[in-house]
């Protein structure tokens, strides 16, 4: 009667082990979190390179660059992606914490002033864009436009798409107050093709056909210009580690950097590195 | 043995059911320390005075700049168009309700209203952006559709719910003798409702009215989505506004741990906190007072 019982159990257990396949040996975990512009290239890569590896297990959250940062500081992730730089702050903060904050570039961000798409004007050079966001051009006319009032579309301050394009695109100077939050790239994406006097930025990625992108300076907002360095309007991308990457980390990041790695990162709208 | 043995069953759930009970003060305590220890820092490094007549909101420039003025006024701004919508909303739902309906219209019509405070925020939101929005841009010929009105719209819709059941509630305490004692000398239905009927519920109606409004300053995803964010002191109600909710909800994801900013977000937190705990207690207080007046004791 015993007997009978153990095998049973011991038939269940082999039938489950059996059934979960590679899952059931999944030993090792990677966490990544940070920045929701990274997001889409953490998850399709994760998802990728998780059917090549079937004892590997990762999980992507957002939160934010400085989030992503953060969690490397704190040890709460494996990667922590950022579409800024780590600040000396930052870095600091994690010698304290006895955690050496190592940068990997791992894609390449161009970022495009989008307009509605049924304004006439086709591109601004970097001063006028400027002008636009310190609030000393506010009509359209000013910049061979329909005679209509500029609505100037900013990022929430502390997102590393606002703090690119702030440095980038403005010198450092103040936004006009009266510019309008939205705090993703999908929102601002939202009310530029809503509002048809509206200026926005956006991570290339996630151009549409609902939005114009405008040429800056006279260059397009193209994935070949921002590689060959005549858009000015770009930024790396960084996969952030505890020191140089290690183990599964290390065969992760390896993986983004590989030509399968980048040719995900192309196909969610961003630019490879090389 | 058998009655000893339930007695100290008893006891137990006495304890557990306390122990559950006080556990929400602790979160509250915790809550608050939380605020007041990441808050405060902020007053030093900024001052006090500084920070809430401050009409500028620069926190991450290189010369940062925490004014938060503009954005109490924003979240004044898009409580008060609010009210002005859930008021007549949810006072005229629960008048007619109580009154006027007949008992099917009434099983029916109630849980609706309820119904509309179980949707998410967020819904109400993307409502807001979506369809809200592109419709007054082009009612009303603004350069853009995300304005304080539009806040105090949707807000009106969400808070009409907890305004339009808690009023209901208040009358349906009425007792039934006022309304005959009413009649009894003569007086038509409209006096009735005018003159004994909302006089007897009126501070139950008062405090619907206020957890109407600690709802709406306290709502987050809603007004971050729909008021469109631009942190300037409001001159029309047709303008983009930024309440204090949004401005904690849209930078404290990727604002350093421990700077300056961090904590100016903290204490905006707490001010919010602040305003939410007055409005609760005025709201409380009348309550009470309006239990005492019907003779119901405490």
């Amino acid at each position: 009667m015993k007997n009978k019982l153990f095998l049973k159990v011991m038939a269940a257990v082999t039938g489950i082990a059996l059934l979960s396949g590679g899952y059931a040996f999944a030993a090792k975990n990677i966490t990544i979190k940070g920045s929701t512009t990274l997001l889409p290239i953490a998850q399709a890569c994760a998802e990728a390179f998780m059917n090549q590896h079937l004892d590997v297990d990762i999980s992507v959250q957002g939160g934010g660059s400085g989030v992503g940062i953060a969690s490397i500081i704190d040890d709460t992730a494996d990667i922590g992606d950022a579409s800024r730089p780590a600040k000396d702050k930052e870095i600091a903060k994690g010698k304290e914490n006895g955690v050496d904050v190592y940068e990997n570039v791992v894609a390449l961000d161009g970022i495009a002033v989008i307009i509605h798409p049924g304004n006439p004007v086709t591109g601004l050079t970097n001063d006028q864009i400027k002008d636009i966001y310190t609030g000393k051009i506010s009509n359209w006319k000013e910049v061979g436009g329909n005679d209509a009032k500029i609505v100037v579309v900013s990022r929430d301050s502390s997102s590393g798409t606002f703090e690119t394009f702030n440095k980038l695109a403005l010198d450092d100077e103040k936004v006009r107050p009266d510019a309008l939050l939205q705090a993703s790239n999908q929102a601002v994406a939202m009310t530029i093709s809503r509002t048809k006097g509206a200026i926005g930025y956006i991570g290339m990625g996630y151009l549409s056909d609902a939005v114009k992108g405008v040429e800056v300076n006279g260059i397009s907002p193209t994935k070949e210009n921002v590689i060959d360095g005549s858009y000015i309007l770009a930024r790396k991308l960084f996969m952030y580690t505890n020191g140089k990457p290690k183990g599964a980390t290390a065969d992760f990041i390896l993986f983004v950097l590989s030509d399968d790695g980048q040719k995900i990162v192309e196909k969610e709208g961003f630019v490879p590195i090389k | 043995m058998k009655a000893n043995a339930r007695r100290i069953k008893e006891r137990i759930y006495k304890y557990i059911f306390s122990a559950l009970a006080f556990a929400s003060l602790l979160f509250l305590v915790g809550i608050t320390i939380t605020l007041f220890v990441e808050g405060t820092p902020l007053f030093k490094e900024v001052g006090f005075f500084k920070f809430l007549g401050g009409t500028l909101w620069y926190p991450t420039h290189s010369e940062p700049e925490y004014g938060i003025l503009p954005l109490i006024m924003g979240s004044i701004w898009v409580t008060a168009g609010a009210v002005a919508i859930c008021v007549p909303l949810g006072v005229g739902s629960a008048l007619f309700i109580n009154e006027l309906a007949s008992r099917r219209t009434r099983a029916f019509l109630k849980p609706f209203i309820e119904l509309l405070a179980g949707i998410p925020s967020i819904v109400y939101g993307f409502f807001g952006i979506v369809i809200v929005a592109p419709l007054i841009q082009d009612l009303l010929n603004l350069p853009v559709g995300l304005t304080a009105f539009t806040g105090s719209l949707i807000l009106g819709i969400m808070a009409t719910p907890t305004v339009c059941s808690i009023s209901e509630d208040a009358l349906n305490f009425v007792p039934k003798e006022f309304r005959e004692a009413s009649f009894a000398v003569g007086a038509n239905r409209w006096q009735t409702l005018t003159r004994v009927v909302i006089p007897a519920a009126a501070s139950g109606i008062s405090a619907s009215i206020i957890l109407g409004m600690s709802r709406a300053v306290g709502e987050t995803m809603t007004v971050l989505m729909v008021t469109g964010g631009a942190a300037v002191m409001p001159k029309t109600f047709f303008q983009p506004v930024r309440p204090m909710t949004a401005t904690i909800a849209a930078e404290m994801g990727e604002t350093v741990m421990g700077s300056t900013h961090y904590h100016s977000l903290f204490a905006i937190g707490l001010i919010l906190f602040l305003i939410t705990l007055v409005f609760n207690i005025v709201a409380e207080l009348i309550s009470r007072r309006f239990r005492l007046k019907l003779g119901l004791g405490r």
